[in-house]
């Protein structure tokens, strides 16, 4: 939907637009080739003059073959001026030049935006865009730049010449073989699938049943014992754990497995408390009284009518309390002892002493497995909201 | 109709009223039926800890539990007077520390008043070793004398119950721990303290050691107190076992030649750090068995005869500490507010399909593990890390003068808005949501310019948002431990790690749960005024 139909913009305005993109990026490629300035001044006049043959040569009618072209050459420099990785740079600046002088050439900028803004107002909007677009940035790239470091062939925890390169010599898989083979990453994964699991179904357990308490309408204290239901999540990781150790040391289940579960647990039960008590607000309690209305005893009607409504619900505080227990090092590292060391713990001690950058193998293949989480997630609440018809998508 | 004027019946004939509440308590017990497995659970996995950690924060019993007797006497010693305290409570001293001596706990001892005084340690740890000296003056002398008093089973017949003998006697490791030493009522009249130091003798050798008393020479300890007895009591009527060998011991202790020993000289000549005032000072002030000292010193304060005073300025670290960590709790929180509020903006006002695109870059950030995330930012900021070598590829720092992005307060600040930015981003969207984008341009309509418009109209509404966001990130991130014991350094760390240590490495748990009692204060207090603004049924998750 367009609110503003795109018009040519005059060359006055289009060349000093794309060529101070030009410059913009010049001054980068030149500070690193040796001078700023000079980088500056050709990355100006170079986007500029493309902008003039963009708009006044090719027009609108030759856009493909434009583009196409301009790709080609700024690969073709990018080969010329860095090689191997040049050629990804020249795709991209030929792919943004191209499109961005089409966008300014055209007047396109103004397609999505209320026709009556001002030339400032359009500034601002895109200025807040790209503002957005960075903090978006920085978000994610962390997340993304482990993921090729960990298949870095040095064991080094930056990229390597050879690596920008794309020299296959400088990629491998052998942080990953590391993982696989060395017996004390694997036990760490082994207590991690071992201790998350059981902490997940103690606090699915009772968490599902407070969660379907607490939601019936006359509950006595009911602010005061959800004050303590939540409070795990809220008290800082290491006071519990300081208090754990203490406590837990007293009574034996410190450095046992039993132990490490019931800990994990317990902070796992907010999540829980919280994710069912929220698909509980939309049940409708009349389904109940219309099970027991025809004969069902109320065993049977919390298995076959309310557990499947709120299921989504369960399913979700179910991976947040397995995700807290599997991503859990602060109270592990108190409560346990070297047998129970999971696979967070053996991160933790990996990155005080910096050992090997098998770290970052794992911590992809941790990203790969919340990505997985993740959709689950976001699929089991539309689809929760769909059963309960709060939203159409 | 007569019915009519009385209460309203229900079908079984009980007044509505009444059975309409007891359907209501029904209800309620149900309901609680069903939260009682849970709320237990939490209050014995984690209500408890919390309870135990707030109870070991003014907990002291070890002082009065290694050093009984040295405690009952100070209790009547004026400390705030410069002299020492009198001969009896070096005689007390010395009974206990040999006793905790012989079980080991003298050094546990001494490292806790260690806390409070230094070189406390060293003088417990040098007096446990040279004790046996003062004992041995006397043991020596009545073993010159008889044979017998080096021995096992000439002290038990003497101090013992014959049935307890009689059961002892043929007894092996095997058969599992001993009875309990039985002193006789005579003996336990005629040398009180003998007798009372045989039985602690006795109970060690059998709990602690597995031994029997029959078979072990006895300590040293109790030679002296055999001669303490025996200076100042009469023995001459005692007929019981062993009379004749008791009855030569004294006669030994009244010769003029018999050598003895001042318990005082003696304990200052092991450690000069006995006729120190302050030592017995710190013992008496941290002899009751519950203190604020932990207190004091989590807020860099001391106890003195004249009450709780500041520690020298060079010790100060728990307030700078404290400071240290609110400020740079703010610093995310804040840096937190600036970077969420834009994105949050645009997550609302985007159509649903982008809007929902765009949110899984936040909700990924938020699934991925901390650990995961950490490391990725020890990558990032080091020195020959990823954004240093990008610098210095576009030559905007050299190769020499690489940028200390890590280690220090920075790194913290940076690794730490990135992983509560979620946490921030989540609450401002769920609310600016609920603002109707008519608002703003109905402002505008009336004339308003964008920057009131917004100012004046949405700002406002936001402001819950953004007061839910803050006081989350701001309870997650007081309590940080992990990232910044990673990438914080020395000058980056936060009072949990402080905590963390005194837990795991100085081992001064009490210190280690005041300052945990003070934190969890803090954020108690926060979360109460979450509760009262944003109400904890309202969090939400993803």
């Amino acid at each position: 939907m367009t609110l503003t139909p795109a018009r040519k913009m005059p060359l006055s305005f289009t060349l000093p637009v794309v060529g101070a993109s030009g410059g913009f990026f010049g001054l980068f490629v030149g500070t690193a080739n040796g001078s700023g300035l000079m980088g500056v001044v050709i990355g100006f006049l170079m986007l500029a003059a493309i902008a003039y043959v963009v708009v006044n040569v090719a027009g609108k009618t030759k856009e493909k073959p434009a583009r196409w072209a301009l790709v080609a050459l700024f690969i073709g420099l990018g080969v010329l001026l860095g090689g191997a990785p040049g050629v990804v740079m020249g795709l991209l600046f030929g792919w943004f030049a191209g499109w961005f002088a089409y966008f300014i050439g055209f007047g396109r900028y103004r397609q999505d935006l209320a026709p009556y803004l001002t030339s400032g107002q359009v500034l601002w909007e895109y200025a807040f865009r790209i503002l957005c677009g960075a903090i978006f940035v920085f978000l994610i790239t962390p997340i993304i730049v482990v993921m090729p470091l960990s298949f870095n062939a040095q064991d080094f925890f930056t990229f390597t010449p050879e690596m920008l390169r794309f020299d296959p010599e400088g990629y491998s898989l052998k942080h990953y073989r590391d993982f696989l083979t060395s017996s004390e990453w694997q036990g760490a994964l082994r207590n991690s699938l071992m201790i998350a699991p059981a902490a997940t179904i103690l606090s699915v357990g009772f968490g599902t049943l407070a969660a379907i308490g607490l939601s019936q309408p006359h509950v006595p204290f009911r602010r005061a014992i959800m004050a303590i239901l939540i409070s795990p999540m809220i008290v800082p990781l290491i006071i519990s754990a300081a208090g754990m150790y203490f406590f837990y040391s007293r009574i034996g289940l410190q450095g046992t497995y039993f132990g490490v579960v019931l800990a994990h647990a317990a902070l796992g039960i907010p999540f829980v408390i919280i994710t069912v008590t929220a698909t509980l607000v939309g049940f409708d309690r009349s389904l109940v009284r219309a099970a027991a209305n025809m004969g069902a005893d109320p065993v049977t009607t919390f298995f076959r009518v309310q557990m499947p409504l709120i299921l989504p619900g369960v399913i979700s505080g179910a991976l947040f309390a397995f995700i807290t227990s599997f991503d859990e090092v602060v109270v592990v590292l108190f409560v346990g002892s070297a047998k129970q060391q999971t696979l967070p713990w053996q991160m933790f001690t990996g990155l005080r002493e910096q050992i090997s950058p098998t770290i970052l193998a794992v911590a992809t293949i941790l990203v790969a497995v919340s990505i997985a989480l993740l959709a689950t997630v976001e699929m089991l609440r539309r689809r929760s909201e769909r059963l309960r018809g709060m939203s159409p998508g | 109709m007569s019915e009519a004027t009385g209460p309203v019946l229900a079908a079984d004939g009980t007044p509505l009223k009444r059975s309409l509440s007891r359907a209501l308590r029904m209800q309620k017990l149900r309901a609680l039926a069903l939260v009682a497995p849970l709320l237990l659970f939490v209050l014995v996995t984690f209500i408890a800890p919390i309870a135990d950690m707030l109870f070991r924060s003014v907990e002291n019993e070890i002082v009065e539990n290694t050093l009984p007797r040295t405690a009952a006497v100070l209790a009547d010693w004026d400390a705030d007077h410069t002299d020492l305290p009198g001969d009896d409570a070096f005689e007390a001293a010395y009974y206990d520390v040999f006793i905790a001596a012989e079980r080991k706990l003298h050094t546990r001892l001494g490292t806790r008043l260690n806390y409070e005084l230094t070189g406390v340690s060293s003088l417990f740890r040098k007096t446990g070793r040279a004790l046996d000296d003062i004992g041995e003056v006397y043991q020596d002398q009545f073993k010159a004398l008889d044979k017998d008093w080096d021995k096992g089973t000439p002290w038990a017949e003497l101090m013992g119950t014959q049935a307890w003998i009689d059961g002892a006697q043929g007894w092996k490791k095997a058969d599992g721990p001993l009875d309990r030493l039985v002193v006789r009522d005579d003996i336990a009249a005629l040398l009180p303290a003998t007798a009372a130091a045989y039985q602690e003798f006795a109970d060690f050798s059998i709990l602690e050691d597995d031994k029997s008393p029959l078979k072990e020479e006895p300590w040293t300890l109790v030679h002296s107190a055999l001669y303490t007895d025996l200076a100042a009591l009469d023995v001459s009527g005692y007929g019981g076992p062993r009379a004749e060998m008791l009855k030569a011991a004294d006669a030994l202790v009244a010769t003029p030649e018999f050598e003895t020993i001042n318990t005082r000289e003696a304990l200052i000549d092991i450690e000069d750090g006995w006729a120190d005032h302050e030592v017995w000072q710190t013992i008496k002030t941290y002899s009751p068995k519950y203190t604020s000292g932990y207190f004091l010193n989590a807020v860099d304060m001391q106890k003195s005869p004249e009450g709780p005073i500041m520690r020298d300025e060079d010790e100060r670290i728990y307030g700078l500490l404290f400071k240290r960590t609110i400020f740079m709790s703010l610093a995310i929180t804040i840096s937190c507010v600036l970077l969420a509020y834009p994105v949050a903006w645009i997550l609302a006002n985007l159509p649903m399909r982008k809007a929902n695109l765009l949110m899984i870059l936040v909700l990924l950030p938020f699934w991925t593990s901390l650990l995961v995330r950490t490391s990725a930012w020890k990558v990032m900021l080091q020195q020959q890390g990823v954004i240093n070598d990008v610098l210095v590829w576009l030559g905007l720092v050299s190769d020499t003068e690489r940028l200390v992005m890590i280690n220090n307060q920075f790194g913290t600040i940076v690794a730490m808005t990135h992983i509560l930015l979620p946490f921030m981003i989540l609450p401002m969207y769920s609310v600016m949501q609920t603002i109707p984008p008519t608002y703003l341009r109905a402002a505008k309509s009336l004339g308003a310019n964008n920057w009131t418009a917004f100012w004046r109209v949405y700002f406002p509404q936001s402001v819950p948002g953004i007061g839910a966001g803050s006081i989350l990130v701001f309870i997650l991130a007081i309590g940080y431990y992990i990232t910044p014991e990673i990438v914080g350094g020395t000058t980056g760390t936060f009072i949990s790690n402080r905590i963390a240590y005194h837990i795991s490495s100085s081992l001064n748990w009490g210190l280690a749960a005041a300052l945990g009692t003070l934190l969890l204060a803090v954020v108690l207090i926060l979360y109460w005024a979450y509760d009262k603004i944003v109400g904890i049924d309202n969090v939400k998750l993803g």
